[in-house]
């Protein structure tokens, strides 16, 4: 196990170093560059090709893609982001102011998707083709293939506009004293958004791979025994239905990723999805490897995680 | 048939049995796939829907004469009446017309995408399965790689790069989407591959293109055609949340996405919904039935179920 764990670590750079390869080939062949993005178009006709070419040279764009890859790779090895073309901050700046807010609404995502997922999961497959499980199912497949971005709207329709409930977008509200009460009332609305989709996919991984396990011969021995049906539920038959819901949270982190960019924007709120599109938007390459990279390592280490405790919680698994 | 079985009792079998194996008509995989998908109502409900507004997408013109693409500012945001059954949009753009047109784009972009994908998976899968190997261990490395990127950033990282178009979508989305599918295909492979009739074909000197492409593909394929289904319905929703951010389908061109992106004005959220709710509601209605259809086909091609 430890083995294992060592060997995968690493390969993670690895990996990344495979995954920013890529993306720095992908981002730099492409047409323009920041330059054109940079320089509003009225400013641009009055220059000459030199000085384009000076202003390139300074941000070191004059020079061939795997030279500069190399050099932004040796910057990173020292912990260095370098600086975004666009705004005079360091990247490192911006992703670890961005990091607080996307990481605590990704984790509380996260958090609720696994809880009411799996509860409700659980619930529908005690009662298989009841009326409650027909309803949980019909939502479960409504909550699969709702865009997140349409449901945020609902959410701020009716959330905000209609009811008055909680705020429609930020994290504090202006001008009033910041509190723990009022942040957790900016993040309701962006919370249910982006974690619609995930509790619906758990839910119906839960029901299925519970009804699986509760088929089997185990149980009825369990009832057998005159077991109590609590016991049986928790221990003898969740316990093993959980396995294929570890490798689906798993999974999910990267889609998590992806929602926090559209949940962000919409919401307004400052994290890192919305640093990216607006890096995006400018051409902002620094910043945008550095999310890359950021959004690189939450993947690789989460399915190192979901790896690790899938063969906590089947002991049959032997890495 | 009467001439048939006595022919060949003539020969020596028993007509009894001759006669049983005459009569029973043989039952394809095609129509036994086709009778067992009928059964599932809901997957013939997603079927007919997407049927349905194929049809309207091609027939667009007829269906929706107002144009989609020409602005009326004097006509803004009119709510449904006889003229606009939707209403219109902030610069007067009819809502019906607008809804229909992006059929195309949404169909268009889905089918196209995961063709894309499911060349690259059958391609790249049938070699790591087949030749296993350093082949096998280059191509999964490459396939993790691909799969630990976090697709909708680096897809919208890469579209705003080359320049936000239609067709720019389709290529990064169906560039970035075969790994899940050439996985599979791989793993299947993996199994077919060691069956009886491969090598028998390999003992008579069938080529590794032919063994491949005849024998391997046909007997593996089922559970990549189901995994392309839902990456029909994933690449749709990609493509909504792309043009919705402003990296996928531009405006003027009407796509359910960025239709929805006109709504992020908060007074034009709450006055208008006629213009919001329609687009949203064909992304949900879509992927929905999208899903069901490869539910259905899913529980057709699976030799478990009955």
């Amino acid at each position: 196990m430890r083995q294992y764990i060592l060997r995968r670590l690493i390969l993670i750079p690895i990996l990344l170093l495979g995954i920013t390869a890529l993306d720095y080939t992908f981002i730099n062949l492409a047409p323009g560059d920041p330059i054109t993005a940079m320089i509003d178009p009225q400013e641009m006709r009055q220059m000459t090709k030199e000085d384009i070419e000076r202003r390139r040279h300074a941000l070191g764009l004059d020079q061939p893609i795997p030279v500069r890859y190399t050099l932004w790779l040796k910057e990173v090895l020292r912990g260095n982001l370098g600086h975004s073309y666009v705004k005079a901050q360091p990247v490192s700046r911006l992703i670890v102011d961005g990091l607080k807010n996307t990481l605590a609404l990704m984790t509380l995502s996260l958090i609720v998707t696994t809880l009411v997922g799996i509860l409700l999961g659980i619930i529908s497959a005690l009662r298989p083709y009841s009326w409650l499980d027909y309803t949980l199912t019909a939502l479960s497949f409504s909550g699969v293939a709702m865009p997140s971005f349409f449901f945020a709207l609902i959410l701020i329709f009716v959330g905000s506009l209609k009811l008055g409930w909680f705020p429609t977008s930020g994290l504090v509200t202006p001008g009033a004293p910041p509190s723990l009460v009022d942040q957790l009332r900016h993040m309701v609305l962006p919370l249910i958004a982006l974690s619609v989709g995930g509790t619906a996919s758990v839910l119906r991984y839960t029901r299925s791979s519970m009804l699986e396990v509760l088929s089997e011969e185990y149980i009825t021995t369990a009832r057998a025994k005159g077991l109590a049906e609590r016991v049986i539920h928790a221990r003898h038959a969740f316990k093993n239905a959980s396995l294929p819901i570890i490798t689906i949270l798993g999974l999910h982190i990267p889609t998590l990723f992806g929602g926090a960019v559209i949940i962000e924007t919409i919401f307004s709120i400052p994290g890192i999805g919305s640093t990216m599109v607006d890096a995006m938007n400018n051409r902002d390459y620094p910043v945008m490897m550095g999310g890359i990279l950021l959004s690189g390592v939450t993947v690789l280490v989460s399915n190192l995680l979901a790896d690790v405790t899938y063969a906590v919680a089947d002991p049959r698994i032997r890495y | 048939m009467a001439v048939q079985s006595s022919d060949l009792s003539r020969a020596g079998a028993p007509p009894a049995l001759v006669a049983v194996q005459i009569g029973t008509p043989v039952e394809t995989p095609l129509v036994r796939t086709w009778r067992r998908f009928r059964r599932h109502r809901l997957a013939m409900a997603g079927l007919v829907f997407i049927l349905l507004i194929a049809v309207m997408g091609i027939a667009a013109p007829i269906v929706a004469p107002q144009d989609p693409i020409k602005t009326n500012l004097s006509q803004a945001l009119e709510p449904p009446n006889a003229a606009h059954w939707l209403g219109t949009d902030p610069v007067g753009r009819d809502v019906w017309s607008r809804t229909v047109y992006a059929i195309r784009i949404s169909l268009s972009v889905g089918i196209v995408a995961v063709g894309i994908s499911v060349a690259i998976a059958i391609v790249l899968g049938a070699l790591a399965g087949y030749y296993g190997g350093l082949v096998d261990m280059f191509i999964m490395r490459l396939t993790d790689i691909i799969m630990t990127i976090p697709g909708l950033v680096i897809i919208m990282a890469v579209v705003s790069v080359i320049g936000p178009s239609i067709y720019n979508v389709m290529v990064v989305i169906g560039i970035l989407g075969w790994t899940g599918m050439a996985r599979l295909l791989r793993g299947q492979i993996l199994s077919v591959r060691e069956r009886d009739f491969i090598a028998a074909a390999q003992s008579i000197g069938v080529s590794d293109a032919r063994i491949m492409a005849l024998h391997l593909l046909p007997n593996a394929v089922a559970p990549l055609l189901v995994a392309a289904t839902f990456s029909v319905a994933g690449a749709i929703l990609t493509e909504a949340a792309l043009s919705f951010l402003g990296f996928g389908v531009l405006p003027p061109t009407p796509s359910w996405g960025n239709m929805l992106n006109a709504a992020r004005s908060l007074s034009r959220l709450q006055e208008n919904p006629w213009f919001w709710v329609p687009p949203g509601m064909m992304i949900l209605l879509t992927v929905l039935a999208i899903n069901f259809i490869g539910d259905g086909l899913r529980d057709a091609l699976d030799p478990r179920t009955k």
